[in-house]
C-alpha cells in the first residue's frame, strides 16, 4: 500500500534535518577555535628517521632532559621493548616540557594522563607533543599500545618538583 | 527464498555463532583479568597470556562473528526483498567455502600463539603469515559476496525495469558495496606490504604506511558491522513492533551519505599518529562529522517509526508510547535496548573524532567501552534479536524459550550499562588499553576502584551469550519442526515512489566516492608510499 507524503511527515524530516546539519558543523568549529585558536593541537609531520639508526639522529644521540629556555624543557626520548630512555624525568613545577621521541623497534605509545600527552612512537617516524606541568607531583608515563608480552612493564615516571 | 539459499544462510550462521562463543569465552577471561583474577596460569597451555587470549577475543569477535552473520544474513535479506533467487548459488559456495578456508589458515597461527598481535596487526609485530593470507581469503570471500547480490540484483532490474529496488535489497547493496570499496586499503596492505615481509620476500616493513592503509578500511568496517543493523531497525524492526517505517526516501539518503562518507574518514584513527599534517588530520575530522548527519537522520527515522508502532499499540504521551512497544519480544527487545545503548555509543564517537579531544582519550580504555557500545552492543545485541526470529525460520522450529530469550536481553543490557561505563570513565582517568592492568606497574588507586566492575559486567555479559547460546542449540535440537514464518518488511508511510530516481542510481554515488577517497587519501599516501624506504625489520615478540 502506498500513502502520499503527507506535509506533516515532511515537516517533522525539515525540522530534524536542519538542526542535524547545523550541530556538526556547530561542533567542529569550536573544535578549530580549540586547535588554533587556544593551541591545542595534535602531533604533525617531523620528518622521517631510520628505525635502525635512531642512535646516530642529532635528537636521540643523547637522550635525556635539557633546559632550552628558562621554563621551557626539551625531553629527548627513545623507545624500545619495553622501556622508555630516559624513564626519569625530574622538572620544576611550572614548566613546560616538550617531549621529542622515537621507536627503535616497534609501535609504542607515550601517554601522560591528564597532561595532552598523548602519542604514538612509531619506528621511521619522529613524535611531538607538548605539555605544562603546574602541579608538584609523580605523574606516570605509559606506553599505551601494545608491544608484546611485557607491554605492560613499559612505563617511565615524570617527577615534578617544588618550584624552587 | 530457496532451500539453497535457505541453507547458504544456515552455514554461515553457524560460523558466525562458533565463532562468537570463543569471542564471548576469552573475553570473560579479559573481563576477569581486569578485575584482579589472574586465570592464565591455569589456562596454559591453551591460553598462553593475556595478549595471547585478547587477540583471539578481537578477531573472533570484531571480524569472524560480524563478517559471517553479515554474509549470511544480507544476501537472505536480499533474495527475500526482491523475491528471487540469488543468481548464483554455485558462486554462494564457493565463497563461504573460501572464507572457511582463510579462517582456518588465520586460525591455526592465532591459537597456536603465532599471531598474538591483536586484530589490528600492526607491523612490524610479525605474525605468521598464514594468519595474514587467511584474514586476506576471507575478505576477497566477501567481495564474491558482493558479487553475487549485484548479479541477482542486474537479473531483478532486467526483469524490472524502472521499478525503484525495494528498500532491504538497496541497502544490503550499498553495505557491501561500500564495504568493497573500504577494504581495498585492507587489501593492498596485505598483498602490497604485510604478506611479502611476512613470507620473508623483502627485508622490511613501513609502520606508518601501513597503519594508514589498516585504518582506511578500519573505520569503514565499523559501518560494514552497523549498516546491516540499521537495515534491521528501518525495515524490519517497525513491523516486528506493530509499525511502519517513517520515512523510505530519507532511509536512502542516509545510506547513499553513508556509502560515501564512510571510508574518507580513516585518519580520525591517526590523530597521534606522527607522520601524518595536521591538515589532512582535520579534513578527515570534518567529514567525520559529516556522517553524523546521516546517523541522525538514522536516529530520527527509527524513532520516528518506532513511535508509529507505539502509538498503534495505544501509547500516547511525548515519550510514554516507548512503554506500549512490544517488549514481550524478545527480538524487538534485542533490538531497541541496542539503539537505546547504541545512542552513548554514537556520543562516544564524536567525541574520539574530534580531532583535539581525542588525545585525551586515544589508545584508553574509553575506547574499549565505545567499541563494546558499537561492535559489541548496537550489533552484537542486534544480531541476537534478528537470530531470534530468522534461526526458528531457517530451522522451521519455533524458538525453546521466549522467557529465556527475554532474560538474555536484558542481561546483555545490564552486563553492558555496568561495563560500559566503568570502562569509560576508566579511560577518562588516563588507564591504558591492551594492557595487563593486573600486572602493571603504574597502577593509579582512582583506576582500583572502578576496575572491579569492569569484572562484575564482563561476567553478566557472558552468562548472557551462554543462555543465548542455549537457546539457539535447544532450538536448533530440542524444538518441534514447525515451520516458522519469516519476518515481513515493513511498509512506509513515506514510501519508495517518494524518494527522487536519482537515489536508485548507482554511477554518480560510487565516483563521487572514488572522488573524496581520492582527496582525503591521495596525497598522504602517496608521499608515504614515496618516501618510506621499508626500514623496519619484524618482531615476534610474545
Ligand atoms: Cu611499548
Amino acid at each position: 500500500m502506498v500513502t502520499r507524503r503527507s506535509t506533516t511527515v515532511y515537516l517533522w524530516e525539515l525540522a530534524w534535518i536542519l538542526p542535524s546539519f547545523a550541530i556538526p558543523v556547530g561542533m567542529l568549529a569550536a573544535l578549530a577555535v580549540a586547535a588554533f585558536g587556544a593551541g591545542i593541537n595534535v602531533t604533525g609531520d617531523q620528518g622521517r628517521i631510520d628505525p635502525r639508526r635512531v642512535a646516530e639522529h642529532p635528537l636521540f644521540k643523547e637522550p635525556g632532559v635539557v633546559e632550552i629556555a628558562p621554563g621551557q624543557y626539551e625531553v629527548r626520548m627513545t623507545a624500545r621493548i619495553w622501556s622508555f630512555t630516559p624513564n626519569e624525568i625530574r622538572v620544576p613545577a611550572g614548566s613546560t616540557v616538550h617531549f621529542w621521541a622515537t621507536s627503535q623497534d616497534l609501535v609504542h605509545g607515550l601517554l601522560i594522563p591528564r597532561h595532552n600527552i598523548n602519542v604514538m612512537l612509531l619506528p621511521g617516524q619522529i613524535s611531538h607533543a607538548q605539555a605544562r606541568f603546574d602541579t608538584p607531583g609523580e605523574y606516570p608515563i605509559i606506553c599505551h599500545e601494545y608491544c608484546g608480552i611485557a607491554h605492560h612493564t613499559m612505563a617511565g615516571k615524570i617527577i615534578v618538583e617544588p618550584r624552587r | 527464498m530457496t532451500p539453497a539459499d535457505r541453507r547458504l544462510a544456515v552455514a554461515n550462521l553457524i560460523v558466525a555463532l562458533v565463532a562468537l562463543f570463543g569471542g564471548v569465552t576469552t573475553g570473560l577471561f579479559q573481563a576477569l583479568g581486569y578485575a584482579g583474577v589472574e586465570i592464565y596460569s591455569s589456562l596454559a597451555p591453551v591460553i598462553r597470556s593475556h595478549y595471547h587470549s585478547l587477540s583471539i577475543h578481537g578477531v573472533l569477535n570484531a571480524l569472524v562473528w560480524t563478517t559471517f552473520f553479515i554474509s549470511g544474513f544480507l544476501p537472505f535479506v536480499m533474495s527475500r526483498s526482491l523475491g528471487t533467487a540469488l543468481a548464483s548459488p554455485t558462486l554462494g559456495w564457493v565463497t563461504f567455502w573460501l572464507m572457511v578456508a582463510g579462517l582456518v589458515l588465520a586460525a591455526v597461527p592465532l591459537v597456536g600463539n603465532a599471531a598474538t598481535v591483536m586484530f589490528t596487526f600492526y607491523p612490524p609485530l610479525k605474525a605468521h603469515w598464514a594468519f595474514y593470507i587467511g584474514l586476506t581469503l576471507v575478505v576477497v570471500g566477501t567481495w564474491l559476496v558482493t558479487l553475487n547480490l549485484v548479479l541477482t540484483w542486474r537479473a531483478w532490474r532486467a526483469r524490472h525495469p524502472g521499478v525503484r529496488t525495494p528498500l532491504p535489497a538497496f541497502m544490503s547493496l550499498v553495505t557491501f558495496a561500500m564495504w568493497t570499496i573500504a577494504s581495498l586499503g585492507l587489501a593492498v596492505e596485505m598483498l602490497l606490504v604485510v604478506i611479502p615481509w611476512s613470507l620473508d620476500l623483502v627485508a622490511g616493513t613501513d609502520a606508518l604506511l601501513a597503519r594508514t592503509l589498516f585504518w582506511f578500511t578500519g573505520h569503514p568496517i565499523v559501518y560494514f558491522w552497523l549498516l546491516p543493523a540499521y537495515l534491521s531497525w528501518y525495515t524490519l524492526v517497525p513491523r516486528q513492533a506493530g509499525g511502519k517505517l517513517f520515512s523510505d526516501p530519507m532511509a536512502r539518503t542516509s545510506f547513499i551519505l553513508f556509502l560515501i562518507l564512510s571510508t574518507p574518514i580513516g585518519i580520525h584513527h591517526q590523530y597521534t599518529d606522527p607522520g601524518i599534517h595536521q591538515g589532512w588530520k582535520l579534513l578527515h575530522a570534518l567529514l567525520t562529522f559529516a556522517v553524523f548527519f546521516p546517523s541522525l537522520l538514522t536516529f530520527f527515522n527509527v524513532v520516528a517509526s518506532l513511535e508509529t508502532a507505539g502509538r498503534a499499540r495505544g501509547g500516547t504521551g511525548w515519550v510514554a508510547w516507548f512503554r506500549k512497544l512490544p517488549w514481550a519480544d524478545p527480538s524487538v527487545a534485542a533490538q531497541v535496548l541496542a539503539m537505546v545503548l547504541f545512542a552513548f555509543g554514537g556520543i562516544g564517537g564524536l567525541i574520539n573524532a574530534s580531532f583535539n579531544v581525542n588525545m585525551i582519550v586515544h589508545n584508553t580504555a574509553y575506547i574499549v567501552g565505545h567499541l563494546h557500545l558499537t561492535v559489541g552492543t548496537a550489533v552484537t545485541l542486534t544480531f541476537m534479536g534478528i537470530t531470534y526470529w530468522l534461526i526458528p525460520h531457517l530451522a522451521g522450529r519455533p524458538l525453546w524459550s521466549h522467557r529465556l530469550a527475554l532474560g538474555q536481553v536484558w542481561l546483555w543490557f545490564a552486563g553492558m550499562m555496568i561495563f560500559s561505563p566503568a570502562l569509560h570513565e576508566l579511560g577518562l582517568r588516563g588507564m591504558p588499553r591492551r594492557t595487563m592492568i593486573g600486572q602493571v606497574s603504574y597502577m593509579q588507586p582512582e583506576w582500583q576502584t572502578l576496575l572491579p566492575l569492569v569484572g562484575i559486567g564482563g561476567t553478566l555479559l557472558f552468562v548472557s551469550a551462554v543462555l543465548y547460546f542455549a537457546n539457539v542449540l535447544l532450538t536448533a535440537v530440542v524444538s518441534r519442526r514447525v515451520p516458522q514464518p519469516a519476518v515481513e518488511f515493513a511498509e512506509a508511510i513515506s514510501g519508495a515512489d517518494q524518494a527522487p530516481v536519482f537515489l536508485d542510481r548507482w554511477r554518480p554515488w560510487l565516483a563521487l566516492a572514488a572522488v573524496l577517497i581520492a582527496i582525503a587519501y591521495g596525497p598522504t599516501l602517496v608521499r608515504l608510499a614515496a618516501t618510506t624506504s621499508f626500514a623496519s625489520p619484524g618482531f615476534r615478540v610474545w
